[in-house]
C-alpha cells in the first residue's frame, strides 16, 4: 500500500490534502469537523490586526455553472476573517492541542509595516501553530487597502515582508502568491530572496462571473452594484498548473517547496499538481461545493493510483512532470502525428467533421453512411477532433514512423529530434551541430 | 367500488373519479426548467444530424435543443414551428422511438437517446403558453384555396398557405376540427384539451376559415375545383375494415376508432362505458390505445389479440410495453373465428395461427375468451373521392402531393407515401402547401 503521509517544510500531516485558507477553515467548529473527515491539515482563514474587517452583508459569491448546475468556477468578494484576533488565536490553540498530528498553518495579512508583523507573529507562535502563510494574493477589497494582491503584485514588498517574518519567527514561512500578474516568477523569486520556506499558489483570479441582464449589475450584486471578485474552482486549475510549473522549472526558484492550490477537485488533480513539483495541495472550492467528505475520495483515489502505478510515497512521483515542461521552441518538429478514428467506437455524431471542416484544416471526409475518415494529406494533427469527440479514445493521434512520407507535406518524416531553433524558417536560427 | 368494477356487461364508472383522473393524466408531463436543461445538455449538436433526417418534418433538432440549453425555449419553439406547426402535438404523440430518438447517436453510444420528444414539448409549451403566434401572414394574394379535412394534414397545409397570404377555407365533416388529434389520439397523450387549444392557436395566423361540409355529400370535387384556385384533400381514412367473423353484428362489438372517438369527446371519464372483459383485435396503434384506455377505465380483463407474431405488430415496442404495463394482456398468433352470446357479445372464439409457406394459416386449435366488449382495430380505409387515381388503397400523389387531377393536391393518411402518423401528415400538408403556392404564383 502506498503511503500518503506528508512532510511539507517540516510540517507533518497524514496526507497531502490541506484545506486552503478560506471559509472552510475560518473557525474551530469547521476545522475540527474537517479533521474528523480526514483532512491532513488546514491553513486557517487569514488573520489580520484588530479592529477586524467587516464583510458585505449581501451576497459574496458568484458562480459559473456547467451542465446540471455543476460548479465550474466560484468567485468571491469575501475579505479576511471578520472575527476578533483573540477569538481566532484561542481557537487555533485549542484545535492544535487536540489534533497534534494535523498541520495547522495560520494565514496572515497585516499592513506592510514591520511593526505590524512584529506584533502579530508572537501571538500566532503562542498558539502552537505549525507555520504561517503570508496572504499576498487576495485580489479584492484588501488590495484596495494596500494588502493582499497589492503586495503580491510588488515583488519588493513580498521580499520585504517575508524577510521581516523570517527574522521574527521560528515558524516556517509560506508565501501565498496571486495569479493576477503577468509573470509569476517575479513574485516567486522575491519570496525566495526574502527567505521564504515555501510558496503556495494560486490565490484567486480577478473576475466578474456574470452580468444580470435585467438590472445590468455584475453578480454577485450588492444593491445594484458589483465589484470584481476572486475566481477559483475547477475553471482555474489550468492557470494554476502553469504557474506552478513556471516556478518549478525556474532556476532562480530551484528547490523552493510549492503548495499547489487552484481547482483541486479529485485525487487526479492533486496528483497532477504533485507531478508538477508540489509538495502538497490545498483545496477550497471542492470543499465549499460538496462538503468536507470529498477528502475521502481524494485520499483513496490517490492511494490506489499510487499503489497501482508503483509510487510508494508522493515524493516518489513529485516533480516527475517538471522536466517535461519546456519552451515551445524546444518541441520536436519531427514528431509527426495524424488523427485516427476508430470506426468501431464512432457513434457518427460528426462533431469532428464540423470542427475540422469549419475551423481547422478540412481534413475529415464525411462518406456515405456517416463514415468519417481523416485525410492524411490535410491533417495537421491539431488535436481539435480528439478534443471535441464525445467518445473517449475514439479519435487518437498516431505517430508517423520515421522514414515514412507525410502525405500533407510530401516530406519524409525524419528520425531524431529537430526544433524551431534550428529550423530554416527561423530568421534567428542557430546552426545545427 | 369493487362492485362497480365487476359490473357485468358494458358499464360506465368502473373506477372512482380520482382514479380515472389519475389514469388519464398526462403520460409524460412537461419537463421542468432544470430537467430540460439537464436533458438538453446531452445533445451533441451533431453535424447533419441523424435525428433531423429521421424526422418526417425535418425539424432542426440540434438547433432547438441548443436554444433550450441557452435558456431560450421560445426561440427553440419557433425553430420547431418553422418546420412543423403541429410541433406541440407531435411532441406528445410521435413514436419518437422509431423516429428521431431511434436515430440519436446516443442510442449508438449508450442505448439511451436524448429525450427529443419531451424537449420539443418543453419548448413548444413555453411559446404556446404565451398565446402569441410566432408567424405573421404575408399580404393577401387574392388566391383562394379549399382544404378538405381539418386533421393534421389539412391544418398544416392551411397554415402554410395562409402564411403565404392565400385565403383558405377548410371544409370539415365533423363538428370539431383537429381530425384524429381531436377524435383519435390516446387521451393521456393529449391531456388538458390540447388538441382544441392547438387548433385555436394555429388559426391565429389569420386567413383560415373552417366550415362544416362533407366531400361526397354536400360537396363535390368538381364544385370545389371550380370555386377555388386549388384544392387540398386531407380526409384521412374514414372507413373501417370489417372483421368478417360470425357474430360481428352482436351488440358489444364495435370499431375501436368509434369507441375512442366517444371517449375523446366525453366530458367526464366516468361517463365512458367499458366492458368488464374487453377483447381488442388488431396489432397497431389503434389496438394498443383501445386496450390501454379500456384498462385505464377499469375493465377487469383486457386482452389484445393479434393474428401474426409480435414482431409483425405495427405498434411500437413502447406502445406494446405501455399496454402490458397498463394491465392488458397481449396475445399473438390467434385470429377470431366467431363472437358468441345471447343478444349481446359474451365471449369470442379464436383459432391459433402460424405463418408458413402459404402465408398465415389456422392451426385448427381454438380457445375462447370472455368478452362483453369486442373492439375491432384492424385498420382504416379510404373513402375515395370520385375522379382520382388510387394506388394501394390511397390517393396517388407525387413527391409534392399532386394528385392525378390538376389543381388537386392530397396529403396525410389518405395519400400514398409515408407512414400513417401525425407527423407525416403535417409534413405532407406543409409540402403540398408549398407546391400549391408555387403553382399559384406561376
Ligand atoms: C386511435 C389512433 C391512435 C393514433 N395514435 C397515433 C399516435 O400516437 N401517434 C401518431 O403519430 N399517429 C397516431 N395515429 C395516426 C394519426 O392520428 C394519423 O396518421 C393522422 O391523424 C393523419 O392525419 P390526417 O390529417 O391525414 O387525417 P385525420 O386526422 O384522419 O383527419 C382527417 C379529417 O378529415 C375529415 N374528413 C374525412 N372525410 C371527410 C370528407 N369526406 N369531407 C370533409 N371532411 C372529411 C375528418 O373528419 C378529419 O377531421 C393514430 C391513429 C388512430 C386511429
Ligand atoms: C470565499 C473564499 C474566501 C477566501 N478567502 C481567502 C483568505 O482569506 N485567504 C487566502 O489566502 N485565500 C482565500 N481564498 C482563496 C483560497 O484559499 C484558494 O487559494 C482559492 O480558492 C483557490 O483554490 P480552489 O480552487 O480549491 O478554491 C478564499 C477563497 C474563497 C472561495
Ligand atoms: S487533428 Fe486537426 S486537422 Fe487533423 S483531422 Fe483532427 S481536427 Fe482535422
Amino acid at each position: 500500500m502506498a503511503d500518503l503521509s506528508n512532510t511539507f517544510v517540516g510540517i507533518r500531516s497524514p496526507n497531502p490534502f490541506w484545506l486552503a485558507s478560506a471559509p472552510p477553515t475560518d473557525k474551530e467548529y469547521n476545522v475540527r469537523r474537517a479533521f474528523e473527515a480526514g483532512w491532513g491539515g488546514v491553513v486557517w482563514k487569514t488573520l489580520g490586526l484588530d479592529p477586524h474587517v467587516v464583510n458585505v452583508n449581501g451576497p459574496r459569491y458568484g458562480v459559473l455553472h456547467g451542465p446540471d448546475r455543476r460548479v465550474l468556477g466560484l468567485n468571491n468578494i469575501e475579505l479576511i476573517t471578520d472575527r476578533p484576533l483573540q477569538v481566532n488565536l484561542d481557537e487555533i490553540t485549542a484545535v492544535k492541542r487536540d489534533y497534534p498530528d494535523r498541520a495547522v498553518v495560520v494565514s496572515l495579512m497585516v499592513p506592510c509595516e514591520e511593526a505590524a508583523w512584529k506584533e502579530i507573529l508572537p501571538l500566532v507562535e503562542a498558539t502552537g501553530a505549525d507555520g504561517i502563510e503570508l496572504n499576498c494574493g487576495c485580489p479584492h477589497g484588501m488590495s484596495e487597502r494596500g494588502m493582499g494582491s497589492a503586495v503580491g503584485q510588488a515583488p519588493d514588498l513580498i521580499e520585504q515582508i517575508t524577510r521581516w517574518c523570517k527574522q521574527t519567527t521560528r515558524m516556517p514561512v509560506i508565501v501565498k502568491l496571486t495569479p493576477n500578474i503577468t509573470d509569476i516568477r517575479g513574485p516567486a523569486r522575491a519570496a525566495v530572496k526574502g527567505g521564504a520556506d515555501a510558496v503556495s499558489l494560486i490565490n484567486t483570479v480577478s473576475s466578474i462571473t456574470s452580468v444580470n441582464l435585467d438590472t445590468f449589475s455584475p453578480e454577485p450584486s450588492i444593491d445594484g452594484k458589483g465589484s470584481h471578485g476572486g475566481y477559483c474552482g475547477p475553471a482555474v486549475k489550468p492557470i494554476a498548473l502553469n504557474m506552478v510549473a513556471e516556478i518549478a522549472r525556474d532556476p532562480e526558484c530551484r528547490g523552493i517547496p510549492i503548495s499547489g492550490i487552484g481547482g483541486v477537485t479529485t485525487w487526479r488533480d492533486a496528483a497532477e499538481f504533485i507531478a508538477l513539483g508540489c509538495g502538497n495541495v490545498q483545496v477550497c472550492t471542492a470543499a465549499m461545493t460538496y462538503g468536507f467528505r470529498v477528502v475521502g475520495e481524494m485520499a483513496t483515489g490517490l492511494e490506489r493510483w499510487m499503489s497501482e502505478a508503483g509510487h510508494p510515497s508522493t515524493s516518489a512521483f513529485q516533480g516527475r512532470a517538471v522536466p517535461n515542461v519546456t519552451d515551445w521552441q524546444h518541441l520536436n518538429l519531427n514528431y509527426v502525428t495524424k488523427a485516427r478514428i476508430d470506426q468501431e467506437a464512432c457513434i457518427k455524431c460528426g462533431r469532428c467533421y464540423a470542427a475540422c471542416e469549419d475551423t481547422s484544416h478540412q481534413a475529415i471526409a464525411m462518406k456515405p453512411g456517416r463514415v468519417f475518415e481523416v485525410k492524411d494529406d490535410e491533417c495537421v494533427a491539431c488535436n481539435l477532433c480528439v478534443d471535441v469527440c464525445p467518445v473517449e479514445n475514439c479519435i487518437t493521434m498516431e505517430r508517423l514512423a520515421p522514414g515514412t512520407v507525410d502525405p500533407r507535406t510530401g516530406k519524409v518524416v525524419e528520425d531524431g529530434y529537430a526544433n524551431w531553433t534550428t529550423h530554416p524558417n527561423n530568421p534567428a536560427r542557430v546552426a545545427a551541430e | 367500488m369493487t362492485s362497480a368494477r365487476r359490473a357485468p356487461g358494458i358499464a360506465p364508472a368502473r373506477l372512482p373519479g380520482d382514479a380515472l383522473a389519475a389514469n388519464f393524466a398526462d403520460l409524460h408531463p412537461r419537463l421542468g426548467d432544470h430537467e430540460a436543461l439537464v436533458a438538453a445538455d446531452r445533445c451533441y449538436f451533431c453535424h447533419d444530424a441523424p435525428c433531423t433526417i429521421a424526422c418526417p418534418t425535418e425539424i432542426d433538432i440540434p438547433m432547438f435543443i441548443r436554444q433550450i440549453q441557452g435558456g431560450d425555449p421560445k426561440s427553440a419553439a419557433k425553430t420547431i414551428f418553422e418546420q412543423n406547426i403541429l410541433g406541440g402535438m407531435c411532441a406528445r404523440v410521435c413514436p419518437t422511438e422509431t423516429l428521431c430518438e431511434e436515430a440519436c447517436v446516443r442510442m449508438t453510444a449508450e442505448g439511451d437517446p436524448v429525450e427529443i420528444g419531451r424537449l420539443q414539448r418543453y419548448a413548444t409549451d413555453a411559446l404556446m403558453a404565451e398565446n402569441g403566434h410566432p408567424f405573421s401572414r404575408a399580404p393577401e394574394t387574392g388566391k383562394r384555396v379549399a382544404v378538405v379535412g381539418a386533421g393534421p394534414a389539412g391544418l398544416a397545409c392551411a397554415h402554410r398557405l395562409a402564411l403565404h397570404g392565400h385565403a383558405v377555407t377548410i371544409h370539415e365533416a365533423r363538428p370539431r376540427p383537429g381530425g384524429l388529434n381531436e377524435y383519435g389520439i390516446a387521451a393521456y397523450k393529449a391531456a388538458g384539451g390540447f388538441a382544441q387549444a392547438e387548433v385555436d392557436w394555429l388559426l391565429r395566423i389569420g386567413g383560415i376559415e373552417i366550415v362544416e361540409g362533407r366531400l361526397g355529400e354536400d360537396l363535390t370535387l368538381d364544385a370545389l375545383a371550380a370555386d377555388y384556385d386549388a384544392v387540398f384533400l386531407g380526409i384521412g381514412l374514414a372507413a373501417v375494415n370489417a372483421l368478417r367473423a360470425e357474430g360481428e353484428d352482436l351488440s358489444g362489438v364495435q370499431n375501436a376508432v368509434d369507441w375512442i372517438a366517444g371517449l375523446r369527446q366525453a366530458s367526464d371519464w366516468a361517463e365512458v362505458p367499458v366492458g368488464r372483459n374487453v377483447v381488442v383485435i388488431g396489432g397497431g396503434m389503434t389496438a394498443t390505445d383501445a386496450a390501454i384506455q379500456s384498462a385505464k377505465l377499469g375493465a377487469e380483463q383486457v386482452t389484445l389479440v393479434y393474428r401474426r407474431d409480435r414482431a409483425a405488430m405495427a405498434a411500437s415496442d413502447f406502445e406494446v410495453d405501455l399496454a402490458a404495463a397498463s394491465g392488458a394482456r397481449v396475445l399473438c398468433n390467434a385470429r377470431p373465428v366467431r363472437v358468441l352470446g345471447e343478444g349481446r357479445a359474451q365471449s369470442i372464439e379464436f383459432e391459433y395461427t402460424e405463418t408458413g409457406p402459404d402465408g398465415l394459416t389456422g392451426t385448427g386449435e381454438t380457445f375462447a375468451l370472455p368478452a362483453d366488449q369486442v373492439m375491432k382495430a384492424i385498420g382504416q380505409t379510404l373513402v375515395a373521392p370520385a375522379g382520382l387515381e388510387i394506388e394501394g388503397g390511397k390517393i396517388r400523389t407525387d413527391a409534392e402531393g399532386r394528385t392525378s387531377r390538376p389543381g388537386v393536391w392530397a396529403g396525410g393518411d389518405c395519400a400514398s407515401g409515408g407512414e400513417d402518423l401525425t407527423v407525416t401528415a403535417v409534413a405532407q400538408g406543409r409540402d403540398a402547401a408549398e407546391s400549391i403556392h408555387r403553382a399559384l404564383g406561376a
